[in-house]
């Protein structure tokens, strides 16, 4: 596990979240190593998909949600006053848990990023798709079916397409929000071989109900649970060996061991 | 006897069911019993395209009705659309819940007012101010498109904001999550993810266009002559029935029923075309 000691990516100070008067997630202080996969994982409620969506401020959508302490990407400061969540949103690219390619054909599915984006010549656009449709290894099966509508395809296909859609944009970090959790095994197995290809050029966070699926994948866990309060915190934080090896902490152990609840 | 009891009030049910079907049923034969012949008798081609409505000495050509009709809808088209499409947007998109709580029962307000009332405000509001400040006699087409444009607006706003609203949040979210900015999320994914729900708001706020009566018998001027400009003053299929069927005899009578049959015809086209449009294309869709 030498890469995780390389400069960290994604880092969290003292992360405070709040849902207007409830107070979701307590003093998380993080740091997600780059060219990696780091798994959240805990039981539901405990706000995974919470901290997952401040790197990327989906929560800037919920009118009541604060967010309290620093998070960094780089050196840039996510809710610094001079950040910009649209601009930041081209770097950190979304998987959704339930595949949600647009009403439109895959082709403009793919390149509705870059399109948006200022991307004008079909020429350019047709290569940023073939390329993305590549790198999810859905080229060969959908590029005689371009214009067909991507809500035909079958769920696992549209997820690869949902990731190849954030390719597009070229993000530095994917967020994905139980990705694989509304796919069967077969689907779930070739996005988990994506993932870790794609951890070779992108840092990967990925929310996780599945252990098993922590463990496969990634290389960095933390384990979240709710406290007495009904308050997210993050218990426990390593690489995903000594997590499920040798937890430090009595509840990540009763996790893992399937003791908890 | 249980049964029985449960056989026999399906039947009821069946029955009193049938009986809404069975007036449209009846109303319709009806205007093709009274209507056809004269149809019949002019013949189809004359009767649609015929220049003269003169029923005194027997001559019945709808076409300046027909080019009424299609003028005022199309004016109140274009009037009523982009106005209803952008406040069904607003409301969907960018009003905070308050507002929204506000517009909503005031939008549908506008659908309760009876016709005879906009008619009035339309003539004596809007007829003179184009009188004045645009010329003509203000009883216009112009005058009629903006009455229908208002009435239409209930119709369209709420058939296009439910039809916004009733997207899955994932793809304003997804499209959010690739950079787009709001405005950019609504036109590049929101809107035609919802476009046949806003096409269908259209079509069905042409269709009650098409058939009102009322208030534009009282802003229209109501001359039978194909009009030369918005300014000019227009009967349409609707109004010629309303003002003629209270003295109407024979042929007369006949003439109004066809131009009845007409306008069914019209409003059929137009409600099919509606449901169409909504049609479940997607029904393989998870």
């Amino acid at each position: 596990m030498s890469e995780i000691s390389e400069k960290s990516r994604l880092r969290t100070e003292n992360l405070n979240l709040y849902y207007g008067s409830r107070h979701a997630l307590k003093d998380i202080t993080m740091e997600i190593p780059s060219r990696a996969i780091t798994a959240i994982i805990g039981p539901s409620g405990c706000g995974k998909s919470s901290l997952l969506r401040v790197f990327n401020r989906m929560n800037d959508l919920i009118p009541e949600a604060r967010v309290e302490g620093n998070v960094y990407l780089d050196k840039i400061s996510v809710y610094g006053e001079e950040t910009d969540a649209v601009a930041l949103r081209k770097k950190v690219g979304m998987v959704f848990q339930k595949p949600n390619p647009f009403p439109m054909s895959i082709f403009d599915n793919v390149v509705i990023g870059p399109r948006r984006h200022g991307v004008k010549h079909r020429d350019e656009l047709e290569s940023i798709a073939e390329n993305c449709l590549r790198r999810v290894a859905l080229w060969e099966d959908v590029k005689d079916n371009l214009r067909q509508s991507a809500l035909n395809l079958p769920l696992g296909t549209q997820q690869q397409l949902c990731i190849a859609r954030t390719l597009a944009i070229e993000p530095e970090v994917i967020l994905m929000d139980e990705s694989c959790s509304a796919l069967d095994p077969e689907s779930t197995m070739r996005v988990e071989e994506l993932m870790t290809e794609l951890a070779q050029s992108y840092t990967i966070m990925i929310v996780t109900h599945s252990m098993e699926q922590a463990a496969r994948v990634s290389d960095m866990s933390a384990f979240m649970m709710i406290d007495d309060e009904k308050i997210g915190r993050l218990v426990e934080y390593g690489t995903t060996e000594q997590i499920f090896s040798t937890p430090k902490d009595k509840r990540t152990e009763d996790y893992i061991t399937g003791r908890y609840g | 006897m249980k049964d029985f009891k449960e056989k026999l009030s399906g039947r009821i049910f069946f029955v009193l069911a049938l009986s809404s079907i069975s007036v449209l049923a009846l109303i319709t034969v009806f205007i093709l019993i009274k209507g056809t012949p004269l149809i019949a008798e002019v013949g189809l081609k004359d009767f649609i395209f015929g220049m003269t409505w003169a029923p005194g000495r027997g001559e019945f050509g709808i076409f300046p009705m027909i080019a009424g009709s299609v003028s005022v809808t199309f004016g109140a088209a274009v009037i009523g659309v982009p106005i209803g499409i952008c406040c069904s947007i607003f409301l969907a998109e960018f009003a905070p819940a308050w507002l929204s709580k506000i517009f909503r029962p005031v939008i549908q307000l506008l659908a309760g007012i009876p016709s005879v009332v906009y008619g009035f405000w339309g003539m004596i509001f809007v007829v003179p101010l184009i009188r004045d400040y645009l010329g003509g006699p203000g009883l216009s087409i112009l005058a009629g498109s903006i009455i229908l444009a208002i009435m239409i607006l209930p119709t369209v706003i709420s058939i296009s904001e439910v039809s916004i609203l009733a997207l899955p949040r994932q793809y304003k979210e997804g499209a959010l999550a690739l950079g787009m900015t709001h405005w950019q999320a609504i036109y590049s994914v929101v809107l035609p993810s919802a476009k046949s729900g806003i096409v269908a708001s259209v079509v069905l706020g042409i269709g009650r266009a098409v058939g009102e009566t009322m208030a534009v018998i009282m802003v229209l001027g109501n001359a039978v002559a194909l009009p030369e400009s918005i300014l000019d003053p227009v009967r349409t299929l609707t109004t010629n029935i309303g003002i003629e069927m209270g003295y109407a005899e024979g042929a007369h009578e006949q003439a109004l029923f066809a131009t009845g049959i007409v306008l069914f015809v019209v409003i059929m086209i137009i409600n099919g075309l509606a449901q169409y449009i909504t049609r479940d294309k997607n029904k393989g869709r998870r």
